[in-house]
């Protein structure tokens, strides 16, 4: 397995509080990475460090490294524009543009320099996020008048149609129902042959389906990562076999 | 252990006795929403009837009988009949006949008699032939139900005529500045104002939007910022008077070469080597208003929801891009309706061009940016400082024009706005 993504003594501060405490973490390349925790631990920051969505909060401050292919994202050099090509996101609520459904997927393209065929495009990535059947006869109507579950879908494929390596997720199946939260977690496990994932979930049974590897967090800490059959079966820390049992959390 | 079961039980008491409370009638609440209902349903008329009482004044003022006397009775040309009933070519005889041949001639290379219209012919031979002038002038209301009186008051005059008028006319809208007020139009004021304002939106939408959108979202916070922002609100209380005393020293001083055209070569004309132009005014009106557009379109970036900025920046969208493509068009309606707004009262601005000087009498008709001019509400001041019945009615018809153009504007823009919400949405 190769690894994509490492995190090493990673610290990260909202003015004096600090919210990630000396994360060291590796992601490998096509498998899904979970992250787990209870509320207010750290995870969504921690997903928004990996394409540097936090640099847009004023006021915050960052220690350590984060590599990408071998490539510190967090040199000075480095412009955190093209960190996000390369590291989409999906977010925790659906957040289509108020725009039609081809826009959406179009733009991202568009300002990235894509040239090619924009009706290939938007057919293959909603086919690749099994949204196109139920879409293609109105791919010029406002996409906020999709259902949750389609727009979150929709965001999915927008965010294909970048063509990152890596794609991060935060809770996309929050606001869904039982069945957009399956069709969901199928398109994530197709997804994963193409490209890495991390995700964030609160749902256990979520993340034992669909994760290969699994990392618990704690008030910022990493307690524990590994193989997410290992720590779902016998993790080796405590608080982990809390948290995963529903004793706290 | 006692103590503490029977203190806890006693405070779950205490929260029961809280929940005991017996909710207030309806019928009570009812009541004062009555109140508050009808004293909201008064400010509603109190406003729309101030309103009629405006609009009312204006068109009291703008129409109704004038009395007029002759140095010679129209009777003398006209056979027992009106002069306006003559044909074409006996006017131009009339005319002719008449008038010193120094002042035909002008007139006639001002527009040739031939192409003249009947009524505008009529008029020449009114005030140069006749030498007609108002002995009195009448507001419509006036003219409406006090006719009688009027009648037998014209009577009493040898050699005077009452004739209802109408002061916003074809020829008074594209009439010169004159001192006589029956000739006295408001064609050079017109021009004046419209190129002011199109100077004033040409400056300040620009740098309004500008500034709005890097405080907003380029600048980081700073104790630098803040005190802009500061400063920002406190220009847009500051009367309009002290922006007038600013453009003067600027504009029309330090920036003569650029304001007066002498720059770029504009000397001849109706151009003026003094700075007291368009250019200036306009300048000077963007000054004034450009605070509140800042402030208008700075809460209409804030009020863009995060989710569809974080979505953009999530795309790897750079701040312009986001900008342009998402952060603009979400809030294009309320900066426009803001922006209009300003320019709306901009257009109604008198005491910041007194100061930068606009002229007070003007029989030109400004053809550049550089060209001395004047405006509108000075025009409308002007006359409405003047005693005399007649000019108080020239202002009034000056401003029901106002009133025309900046509804048009507003209406432009509004349309304009609705055009452009919806090309962005696409975008
Ligand atoms: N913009 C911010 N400014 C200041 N503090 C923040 C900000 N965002 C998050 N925090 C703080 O950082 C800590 C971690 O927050 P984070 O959003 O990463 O938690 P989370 O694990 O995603 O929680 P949840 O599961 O509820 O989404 C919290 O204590 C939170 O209060
Ligand atoms: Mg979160």
């Amino acid at each position: 397995m190769k690894s994509i993504i490492q995190i090493k003594n990673f610290n990260f501060f909202y003015g004096e509080s600090q919210a990630l405490h000396d994360v060291t973490l590796d992601f490998n390349e096509n498998q899904i990475s979970a992250l787990i925790g209870p509320s207010g631990c750290g995870k969504t920051t921690l997903l928004r460090c990996i394409n540097r969505m936090n640099d847009l909060i004023d006021d915050t401050r960052s220690e350590g490294n984060i590599t990408i292919h071998e490539k510190n994202i967090y040199l000075a050099e480095v412009d955190p524009v093209e960190v996000r090509r390369k590291v989409g996101m999906v977010f925790q609520k659906p957040n289509p543009f108020p725009k039609t459904i081809w826009d959406n997927i179009v733009w991202g393209a568009k300002i990235n320099g894509y040239t090619g065929n924009l009706e290939e495009l938007v057919e293959s990535t909603l086919t690749r996020t099994a949204l196109w059947d139920e879409v293609k006869d109105k791919l010029h109507t406002n996409a906020l008048f999709l259902s949750g579950g389609q727009q979150q879908r929709l965001c999915i494929a927008r965010a294909i149609a970048i063509k990152p390596d890596v794609i991060l997720m935060d809770e996309p199946t929050s606001a869904l129902d039982p069945v957009a939260t399956a069709r969901i977690e199928s398109l994530i496990t197709e997804l994963k042959k193409r490209y890495s994932i991390v995700i964030v979930t609160h749902n256990m049974q979520q993340a034992g389906r669909i994760s290969d590897c699994t990392s618990f967090l704690l008030n910022g800490v990493v307690v524990e990562h590994g193989r997410t059959k290992e720590i779902f079966l016998n993790p080796k820390e405590k608080k982990t076999e809390e948290y995963i049992s529903g004793e706290f959390g | 252990m006692e103590r503490i079961t029977s203190h806890s039980s006693k405070h779950s008491e205490d929260i029961n006795k809280a929940l005991q409370w017996q909710p207030k009638p309806l019928r009570t609440r009812k009541r004062n929403e009555t109140i508050m209902r009808t004293l909201m349903l008064i400010a509603l008329y109190c406003t729309i009837s101030f309103l009629f009482i405006l609009a009312g004044s204006i068109i009291n003022n703008a129409f109704g009988y004038v009395l007029f006397t002759y140095e010679i009775h129209p009777t003398e040309f006209s056979q027992g009949g009106e002069i306006n009933e003559l044909s074409h070519a006996k006017k131009i005889a009339i005319l002719k006949e008449n008038l010193r041949e120094r002042v035909y001639i002008t007139l006639d290379r001002k527009k040739p008699m031939e192409k003249r219209s009947s009524q505008d012919l009529s008029a020449i031979i009114f005030s140069r032939v006749l030498k007609a002038s108002v002995l009195e002038a009448y507001s419509l209301f006036e003219s409406l139900f006090q006719r009688g009186q009027l009648i037998e008051n014209a009577l009493t005059y040898p050699n005077a005529d009452l004739i209802f008028r109408s002061w916003i006319s074809p020829r008074f809208i594209r009439g010169e500045q004159s001192t006589n007020p029956l000739e006295s139009g408001i064609w050079g004021a017109i021009t004046g104002s419209v190129g002011v304002i199109l100077v004033t939106i040409l400056f300040s939408f620009p740098l309004g939007i500008g500034t709005a959108v890097y405080l907003c979202e380029y600048m980081p916070r700073s104790r630098w910022k803040n005190l802009l922002q500061i400063n920002i609100y406190n220009l847009s209380g500051v009367p309009s008077i002290i922006y007038g005393l600013l453009g003067l020293v600027v504009f029309v001083r330090v920036f003569l070469p650029i304001t007066s055209g002498q720059l770029f070569g504009f000397t001849s004309g109706a151009a003026t080597d003094s700075g007291r132009t368009i250019l200036s005014a306009g300048l000077t009106l963007t000054l004034l208003i450009l605070p509140v557009i800042v402030i208008n379109t700075q809460e209409a970036i804030l009020s863009v929801p995060t989710y569809i900025k974080q979505a953009s920046y999530g795309l790897g969208a750079t701040k312009w891009q986001t900008v342009w493509h998402h952060i603009i068009p979400y809030c294009i309606g309320r900066i426009l309706t803001g922006t209009i707004l300003s320019v709306s009262r901009a257009i109604g601005e008198t005491a910041p061009l007194v100061v930068v000087g606009a002229s007070t009498f003007l029989t030109i008709v400004p053809n550049s940016i550089f060209s001395k001019y004047t405006t509108l509400p000075i025009q409308i001041y002007q006359w409405s400082a003047r005693p005399q019945q007649e000019f108080q009615n020239l202002a009034a018809g000056a401003i029901l024009v106002l009133l025309t153009i900046m509804l048009t504007l507003n209406f432009i823009a509004i349309m304009y706005r609705k055009r452009v919400q919806k090309k962005l949405a696409r975008l």
